[in-house]
């Protein structure tokens, strides 16, 4: 027996049902995206407002640059070292195909002053202090510390977050800078003390072609990373959900939106500066 | 039948007379909040007179941690009024809030010790941003607080080195080491042994006599907490539903109250 085909009128009925289920989605994912992007907006101008109203919590402030930068010598020393090594032996090799090895040295050393030493770092950074500062922040915020703070009239961006963007933005230019000059190093070695380019070359070359420009350029990244990574991890550990998943669940976010902060910010960065 | 009816047998029976008949110091009127779709408060109006000790006393997650953070503008109301001497606190900005909290000090459930900090720099805390008294002084006026909350010998610990108990006596140190006007307790006592139950509402009781302020608690310690409150105010279904001096409280006739002291599981607060 043939099925009989329901009415036109409620297939259309629930196609508009269909219609409006998704609008209603897409709805509450722009009101969402809009809310969170509200209260970042809002959460950045308290922190911005708050950097410059005195008196500055220096020694916290020193505390955070400890953290956020002495503590991460080993790592941004290491990541440097092979990162300049590897430039170093594959800039050799695709060199060596144009017959223009003499350039490794300006090529390992604009690499890493513009492009790597200040990403790289910044990733690192993320991955060493930003998941730890959302974390300390996110435990103060679910164990009540953040209400205690307020309890007794004082601002608590003040307290957690502006020493961290201060650190923030004091550390990573500096760890940007040893990062290039270690990974210069590491360049060295492959290509002067492994690959045999004369280390006359590799240094006297490099200062003929690296420029004021490019560390400057690599400075201002290092400047915007501190302080997009210090401000979101600031911000995922403030906004924390409830209990342990609520923590954990702040800090992955606050290293994926680092991390995906910085490579977007590079791009941007590079089409101003370059 | 009524169920617990003791007037009078508190530990601290003079506390009862110490109500003021004057204009309340915290007026909570017309209160609403939402959560969601749960519904906290639903038109709570309370007044807090100057110097009582007021427990509020309720089901688990009836909202009275809630109206505590009400009280101290932690939490904004959907709708309706917190009066601190008559005055709006969410009205008049963030300054004006600031100013109100200044006259305020919170105990918090888990205490919310600076986990970073020692026992020392946690009660020094509030001295050292509030204040503009010397290091010395401030290390004077920690030991003093440590020994009238029986606290001495641990300046130097963590607060993950200490008991509960210990730790609700150093958050108590810290709540009142500036001398507030107004202290909130919430849930001073939950986890702690009876006799260190009895040993904490001694000290508040002790301190609330010696310092004056005005007290709000929120506890579950039914009956030990009609020793030390001078009203008692419960909490049903966003509302109060029933607030009295702490003797007239048990003998309520309200079956629901009678419910809720006796801890019965059959009744009307069950049947809701």
């Amino acid at each position: 027996m043939a099925r009989r085909r329901p009415p036109l009128w409620v297939e259309r009925d629930a196609s508009i049902h269909v219609v409006f289920f998704l609008l209603s989605q897409l709805g509450a994912a722009v009101l969402s995206l809009l809310a969170n992007l509200g209260r970042i907006g809002l959460f950045l101008g308290q922190s911005v407002g708050c950097l410059f109203v005195p008196p500055l919590k220096i020694r916290r402030v020193m505390r955070q640059i400890q953290f956020i930068g002495a503590r991460s010598l080993l790592v941004i020393a290491l990541t440097g070292l092979f990162a300049g090594m590897v430039l170093g032996l594959q800039g050799y090799y695709t060199l060596t195909r144009f017959g223009s090895e003499a350039y490794l040295g300006p090529a390992v050393a604009i690499s890493l002053i513009t492009e790597l030493g200040p990403v790289l770092s910044a990733l690192m950074v993320t991955g060493r202090a930003g998941s730890a500062i959302a974390a300390e922040i996110g435990i103060m915020r679910i164990t009540e510390q953040i209400d205690a703070l307020e309890v007794m009239a004082l601002n608590p961006v003040r307290y957690l977050v502006v020493p961290n963007i201060v650190a923030g933005i004091i550390a990573l230019p500096l760890l940007g800078a040893l990062f290039a000059v270690i990974g210069i190093y590491g360049g060295y070695l492959v290509g002067v003390q492994l690959l045999g380019v004369s280390s006359g070359t590799y240094f006297g070359n490099m200062t003929d072609f690296v420029s004021m420009t490019d560390i400057r350029n690599g400075f201002y990244k290092s400047l915007v990373f501190g302080l997009s990574i210090t401000f979101l991890c600031c911000f995922k550990g403030y906004h924390t959900g409830y209990g342990a998943e609520g923590v954990s669940h702040a800090t992955t976010e606050a290293v994926v939106w680092s991390s995906v902060a910085i490579l977007v910010l590079d791009y941007f960065l590079n089409s101003v500066l370059l | 039948m009524v169920v617990g009816c003791h007037p009078g047998a508190g530990l601290f029976p003079q506390l009862g007379a110490a109500v003021m008949a004057e204009m309340p110091l915290i007026q909570v009127r017309e209160l609403y909040k939402r959560f969601g779709r749960q519904a906290v408060f639903q038109g709570l109006s309370l007044d807090i007179m100057r110097g009582e000790i007021l427990a509020v006393v309720g089901r688990s997650g009836t909202g009275k941690s809630v109206l505590l953070k009400h009280l101290i503008g932690l939490i904004r109301p959907d709708k309706g009024q917190i009066l601190v001497e008559g005055q709006d606190i969410h009205q008049g900005g963030s300054r004006h809030l600031a100013q109100v909290r200044e006259r305020f000090g919170m105990l918090f459930q888990g205490g919310a010790l600076f986990d970073s900090l020692s026992v020392e720099d946690n009660v020094a805390f509030p001295l050292q941003e509030k204040t503009r008294m010397s290091d010395a002084e401030i290390q004077a006026a920690v030991a003093e607080i440590l020994k009238d909350v029986g606290l001495e010998g641990v300046e130097g610990k963590l607060p993950d080195q200490l008991s509960g108990g210990m730790r609700k006596r150093v958050a108590l140190a810290r709540a009142l080491v500036l001398h507030p006007e107004i202290v909130l307790f919430d849930e001073p006592t939950t986890g702690l042994d009876p006799i260190l139950v009895r040993s904490i509402h001694r000290l508040i009781a002790d301190t609330q006599a010696h310092l004056h302020y005005t007290a709000v608690i929120v506890s579950h310690e039914i009956p030990q907490i009609f020793d030390i409150a001078t009203r008692v105010a419960m909490l049903h279904q966003g509302v109060i539903l029933e607030v009295d001096t702490a003797a007239r409280f048990q003998c309520s006739s309200n079956p629901a109250v009678q419910q809720f002291i006796a801890g019965r599981p059959e009744g009307p607060l069950t049947s809701t």
